[in-house]
């Protein structure tokens, strides 16, 4: 059918993007949730930098395959808005982070 | 000569990609300063969590097994709201509504198993008064908790237009944005569940 055919050019999606993006998030889910409560690696710093990764990761796969956020269809307004407010909060929580970090090692040593 | 199904399917589908996209940007735009809310409710999270004041931290308190159940029904929620989008935009009015009640459902038990821990946690003495770590739990999870229960009452009247008055060009705009406020619900719960059970137990 006509409409079947257009979906994946107008932002809807098919049912195979979302399965896709459905098993990997499980994928994605379960590999952060092993390697914490198995203790899977020794290094800390490997296993946060491993689980937040994961967590880009999943972000990344639930903006493609559900929520359709490609660079595909022309000037994308979602998309460029999306990165706008990636930026600010990268920002706000950045800095907030750096203030209170330094404000604590400041006043008490 | 056409008959008039295909006329009315070739007009519906016009009519609903006439729809600009108008109100489903917007609502991102909506989205988006609500990315901002919690990354600041993270942020002060992030601030405050080794604040235990004598009190729990994450290890002490968090069940991880019953997190990843939590974790897997909303997951599985944001997939069948997909699928109830696949059939809104083929027209299949009943299906779609199946997949609906079950998203509805899968949030439901998402937040009754939210509120049980918060319950749990409170009559322990481990509200939000008893340090800041806890505050922003609850402040975190409870902003995201309550995001949710919104979403299900959006759902429950959407799911009510949609049987008084069909598949039309207003209620599918109105579920459009719903299922945008609903995948964000599941994405902000991926960093809820790393930044605060996953490194809450580490």
């Amino acid at each position: 059918m006509m409409h079947q055919s257009e979906t994946r050019t107008n932002g809807h999606g098919s049912l195979t993007s979302y399965i896709i993006g459905f098993i990997l998030s499980i994928l994605f889910t379960v590999a952060a949730y092993a390697a914490v409560v198995y203790h899977l690696f020794d290094n800390h710093a490997v296993v946060v930098s491993f689980i937040v990764g994961l967590a880009i990761l999943q972000l990344l796969v639930q903006l493609i395959f559900f929520l359709h956020l490609t660079s595909s269809s022309g000037p994308n307004w979602n998309l460029q808005s999306f990165i706008f407010t990636v930026i600010i909060v990268g920002i706000l929580v950045g800095g907030n982070i750096w203030i209170m970090i330094s404000l604590g090692y400041n006043m008490t040593m | 000569m056409m008959n008039n199904t295909l006329n009315d399917n070739i007009h519906s589908h016009v009519a609903h990609h006439e729809d600009d996209g108008k109100a489903s940007f917007g609502f991102w735009l909506y989205i988006m300063s609500d990315c901002i809310l919690f990354g600041m409710i993270f942020a002060v999270y992030g601030v405050l969590h080794t604040e235990t004041f004598g009190g729990p931290s994450g290890r002490e308190i968090f069940n991880m097994p019953y997190v990843l159940v939590e974790t897997f029904i909303l997951l599985i929620s944001s997939f069948t709201y997909g699928l109830a989008m696949l059939d809104v935009h083929a027209y299949k009015k009943n299906r779609a509504m199946i997949w609906l009640l079950v998203t509805f459902l899968l949030g439901l038990s998402f937040v009754i198993l939210e509120v049980n821990e918060f319950v749990h946690l409170v009559n322990e003495g481990n509200g939000w008064q008893r340090s800041a770590f806890l505050a922003s739990f609850f402040t975190l999870v409870g902003t995201h908790g309550l995001h949710v229960t919104v979403g299900l009452v959006w759902m429950i009247n959407l799911m009510a237009q949609v049987i008084k008055y069909g598949l039309t060009v207003t209620t599918i705009k109105k579920l459009s944005c719903l299922s945008l406020f609903w995948h964000f619900l599941d994405i902000v719960w991926i960093f809820v569940f790393t930044t605060v059970y996953l490194m809450g137990v580490m």
